[in-house]
C-alpha cells in the first residue's frame, strides 16, 4: 500500500517538478553561470570571474538600484496595514457589501501596466489631471516624475493601490474562517472593539500576516513594471529598480553577463528576506 | 526574464522549422508601424508576382523586441534577410563574421545610382555588406506664424541667429523648443548637430568608435554651446517626464515653437497645422565646417548562416532598383537611397531631399553611431545634463569612464572602422 502510494505520488508529481527544473531551476542557474562571464551576445564569452561582481560594488546606478528596491520594500510595509484596516471595514454583514468589496477589489484585478498608464498620466507634468486639479483651485504646479526626489515614490503610490486592495482581500478571506465563537466568547467576557481586534482577531490571522509580507516583500522587490511604464528609471537611474537595471543592461546595453550579475544579487536578496520571512513563521509556531 | 528565453526559444525553434522548407525565402522586418508594413507587404507582393518560383515569407516584428532578436537570429538559425541599420550598428556585425559580403551585387552602375555617403555607410573595408533602402534627415520642424509672432521673420543662418530668436520667442512667452527626453534619444541629436558643426565630421566619427575621450575639451565646448541654451531655457520644461510623442503636442497647440527630430513626424502634423509647419537644417556654428547632416540610412542585409542566399541575393537587388526604391518611399513618406528614384510629392520630402543631396557628409545618430552600452549611459548624461546644466564635468567624467570600460583606455583605441 505504501509504495503504490508513493509512485503514484511520484507520477503525479514528475510533470510538474520536471516543468519547473526545466524552465526555472535550469534557467535559474544559466544566469547564474552566466554572471560570471563577459558577453555582448555576439562575440565569444569571456571568463570575467567575480569581475562583474566588482564592478557593480562600485557602480553607482547599482547602489541606487539597491536603495531605492530597499525604499520600495519599506513602503509597501504600508500595504498591509492598509488592507487590514479595510478588510476590517468591509467584513460587516451590510446590505451591498459585496458590491463595494468588488470595488475595492477592482485596482488588483486591472493589469499592473493599466495602473501604471493611468497613474503616469495623472501626474504628468504637462498634459496630467492633477496639475489641471491644482491649476484649477489655484494651487502650485508639480512634477513629481521629473524629480529626482519623488519619482521613485510617484510609483510607489501606483503600485500601493493594487497592492492593498490585494492584502485586503487575504485578509477578508482570514477574517472569515476566525470562528464567531472565539469574537462572541471575547465579547462576553467584556473586550471592547479595539481590544477584540488586537488580542484576538490579529493573532488568529497569524498565518495570513506571513502570505501578506511575503506577497508585499517580493512584489516591493521585483518591481519593475511601473518603472517600464512610468519613468523608465528616470531622470537619469533616479528611480531605477534592480529588476530594471537588469534589463537594461541586459536587453539595451547587451551585457548579457553584467545584467545576469544584477538578477542573481537580486534572487540572492528575495531569498535572504524570502528565509527571514519562513524562519519568523517556524520560529513561531513552535514557540 | 524567464518568458524572454522562452519566447527567444519559441522562436529560434519556429524560424529552425520555416528554414526547413525549401525555395522559401524568409525575410524578417523590423516594419511594424502602420505605413512601413503596408509598403512592405505591397512590395513583397509584387517581387512574388515577378519571382513566381520563391515564396517569400516576410515575418513583422515589432522594432524594439526586433532589436533584442536580432543576435540571437544571426547567432543561431537566422532568416534569409534582415532588416537593420547602416554605420556601426552594422559594422558589430560585419567584425565577426555575421553578414555576408554583398559586394557581387554593386556593380559599377548600381554603385553610380545609390547615395555615396549611403554606399559608404554599407561598405567595410572597401566590400559592402548591406542594401541601403530609405533614409531620413534630422532636422528643425518648425511653426512659421508663431516665429513671426515673435519677431523673427527668416530662419536663423547661425547659432547667434538661433539663441537670439528663442530669446525673442521666450519674450513672447512661447517656449522655444519642444523636446521630450524619456526616451533619452531626442537629446542626443542636439549633441550630434552641436559636435558636426563645431568639430566636423571626421572628429564625430572618431568620438563615436570611441577613440577620443570624453573629456577632451573639444568634447566639452559641444555642452558649453549646448549650455547656452539650457541655461536660456530655451527648451520645454519638464521634459524628462515626455516622451517625444507628447511634446509634439507643445508645437501643435502654439505652446512651443520648434522641434529638432527626424522627418518622420510629418505624418503627424494635423491638417490645420500643417499648412504653418516649416522644415530647416541646423544653423551653421563655424563657417569653416562643411555642412553635415544626421540622416539614418535603414538597410537589409543576409546573415552568413542564411541557407537560401541565392534567391535572398534577388531580393536584394530587386530592392536596390529605382522604380522599387521609389514605390517604396512614396508609400513610407521618406527619401529613396537610390539616387534615380523620385519622392513622393511632400514639400518637406522635397526640402530634405535637396538637403541631403547637397550635404558633405551623414551622421546616423548617436545610438546608431556608436556602441549601444555607452549610447544608453551618455543618453542619461545627456538627459542630466539638460535638466542641471552645472553638472556639466561631472556628466563627462561619468561617459568617458563608460567609453574607457567599453574601448579600452589606451589613446586611439576603438572598434575597427
Amino acid at each position: 500500500m505504501r509504495t503504490r502510494h508513493g509512485s503514484s505520488t511520484v507520477i503525479l508529481l514528475a510533470p510538474a517538478c520536471l516543468l519547473f527544473a526545466l524552465f526555472v531551476i535550469y534557467p535559474l542557474l544559466r544566469g547564474v553561470a552566466l554572471s560570471f562571464y563577459d558577453w555582448n551576445g555576439v562575440d565569444a564569452k569571456v571568463w570575467v570571474g567575480l569581475g562583474n561582481y566588482r564592478e557593480l560594488w562600485a557602480d553607482p546606478v547599482f547602489q541606487t538600484a539597491l536603495a531605492n528596491n530597499l525604499r520600495w520594500l519599506a513602503c509597501y510595509a504600508v500595504a498591509p496595514a492598509l488592507g487590514l484596516a479595510l478588510a476590517v471595514l468591509l467584513h460587516q454583514r451590510l446590505r451591498g457589501m459585496r458590491v463595494v468589496r468588488s470595488l475595492f477589489f477592482m485596482p488588483f484585478v486591472l493589469s499592473q501596466v493599466i495602473v501604471g498608464v493611468v497613474f503616469g498620466w495623472f501626474f504628468h507634468s504637462r498634459f496630467g489631471l492633477l496639475n489641471e486639479i491644482l491649476g484649477a483651485v489655484g494651487g502650485p504646479h508639480v512634477a513629481p516624475l521629473d524629480s529626482e526626489r519623488w519619482a521613485l515614490y510617484t510609483m510607489i503610490v501606483a503600485g500601493l493601490w493594487p497592492q492593498t486592495a490585494y492584502c485586503m482581500i487575504l485578509y477578508l478571506t482570514g477574517l472569515a474562517t476566525v470562528p464567531d465563537e472565539l469574537t462572541d466568547a471575547a465579547r462576553v467576557d467584556g473586550a471592547k472593539d479595539p481590544s477584540l481586534l488586537r488580542y484576538v482577531v490579529i493573532p488568529q490571522l497569524r498565518p495570513v500576516h506571513f502570505v501578506v509580507s511575503m506577497v508585499c516583500a517580493v512584489a516591493a522587490l521585483r518591481s519593475f513594471d511601473y518603472v517600464m511604464i512610468m519613468t523608465l528609471g528616470g531622470p537619469h537611474n533616479s528611480s531605477t529598480v534592480l529588476g530594471y537595471y537588469m534589463y537594461e543592461q541586459t536587453f539595451l546595453s547587451l551585457r548579457y553577463g553584467y545584467g545576469a550579475a544584477i538578477a542573481t544579487v537580486l534572487l540572492g536578496l528575495m531569498s535572504c528576506i524570502v528565509f527571514m520571512l519562513l524562519w519568523h513563521l517556524f520560529y513561531r509556531e513552535r514557540s | 526574464m524567464i518568458m524572454q528565453a522562452s519566447l527567444a526559444l519559441l522562436i529560434a525553434v519556429a524560424s529552425v522549422v520555416c528554414d526547413a522548407v525549401a525555395g522559401t525565402l524568409v525575410v524578417n522586418a523590423n516594419t511594424a508601424d502602420p505605413a512601413p508594413r503596408a509598403a512592405w507587404e505591397e512590395l513583397a507582393a509584387r517581387f512574388q508576382a515577378e519571382n513566381p518560383d520563391i515564396e517569400l515569407r516576410l515575418n513583422i516584428y515589432d522594432g524594439e523586441s526586433y532589436k533584442k532578436s536580432i543576435r540571437n537570429w544571426l547567432t543561431s538559425a537566422p532568416p534569409d534577410v534582415v532588416y537593420w541599420n547602416a554605420g556601426y550598428r552594422m559594422r558589430q556585425f560585419v567584425g565577426p563574421g555575421l553578414l555576408e559580403d554583398l559586394s557581387d551585387l554593386y556593380t559599377p552602375a548600381v554603385k553610380a545610382s545609390i547615395h555615396p555617403s549611403a554606399l559608404d555607410l554599407v561598405s567595410v573595408g572597401g566590400r559592402q555588406y548591406g542594401v541601403p533602402y530609405t533614409y531620413y534627415p534630422v532636422g528643425f520642424f518648425y511653426r512659421r506664424d508663431l516665429l513671426q509672432s515673435a519677431g523673427v521673420d527668416e530662419w536663423p543662418r547661425d547659432w547667434e541667429g538661433l539663441v537670439a530668436a528663442c530669446v525673442k520667442l521666450k519674450a513672447k512667452g512661447i517656449e522655444p523648443f519642444a523636446i521630450g527626453t524619456r526616451d533619452l534619444w531626442p537629446a542626443a541629436a542636439w549633441f550630434d548637430y552641436i559636435d558636426l558643426r563645431l568639430n566636423g565630421l571626421d572628429f564625430h566619427t572618431e568620438l563615436m568608435r570611441g577613440a577620443i575621450p570624453y573629456t577632451d575639451p573639444r568634447v566639452a565646448r559641444v555642452l558649453e554651446y549646448w549650455r547656452v541654451l539650457v541655461s536660456t531655457r530655451c527648451f520645454s520644461r519638464n521634459h524628462a517626464s515626455s516622451s517625444w510623442q507628447e511634446s509634439q503636442a507643445l508645437v501643435y497647440t502654439g505652446k512651443a515653437a520648434m522641434m529638432l527630430i527626424g522627418n518622420f513626424i510629418v505624418p503627424n502634423f494635423p491638417a490645420d497645422v500643417r499648412d504653418r509647419m516649416e522644415f530647416a537644417p541646423f544653423p551653421a556654428i563655424r563657417p569653416d565646417i562643411g555642412r553635415f547632416e544626421e540622416a539614418p540610412v535603414n538597410t537589409l542585409h543576409i546573415p552568413a548562416r542564411a541557407r537560401n542566399k541565392d534567391d535572398a541575393r534577388r531580393f536584394l537587388a530587386y530592392v536596390l532598383r529605382a522604380d522599387v526604391q521609389e514605390a517604396l518611399n512614396k508609400a513610407t513618406l521618406q527619401i529613396p537611397v537610390n539616387l534615380r528614384s523620385a519622392v513622393a510629392p511632400d514639400r518637406f520630402l522635397a526640402q530634405a531631399r535637396d538637403l541631403l543631396a547637397k550635404s558633405d557628409g551623414l551622421a546616423q545618430y548617436f545610438d546608431r553611431d556608436t556602441s549601444e552600452d555607452l549610447a544608453s549611459i551618455a543618453m542619461k548624461g545627456f538627459q542630466e545634463f539638460m535638466m542641471y546644466p552645472d553638472r556639466l564635468d561631472s556628466v563627462l567624467a561619468a561617459i568617458e569612464r563608460a567609453r574607457q570600460r567599453i574601448y579600452g583606455s589606451a589613446p586611439g583605441a576603438g572598434i575597427p572602422k
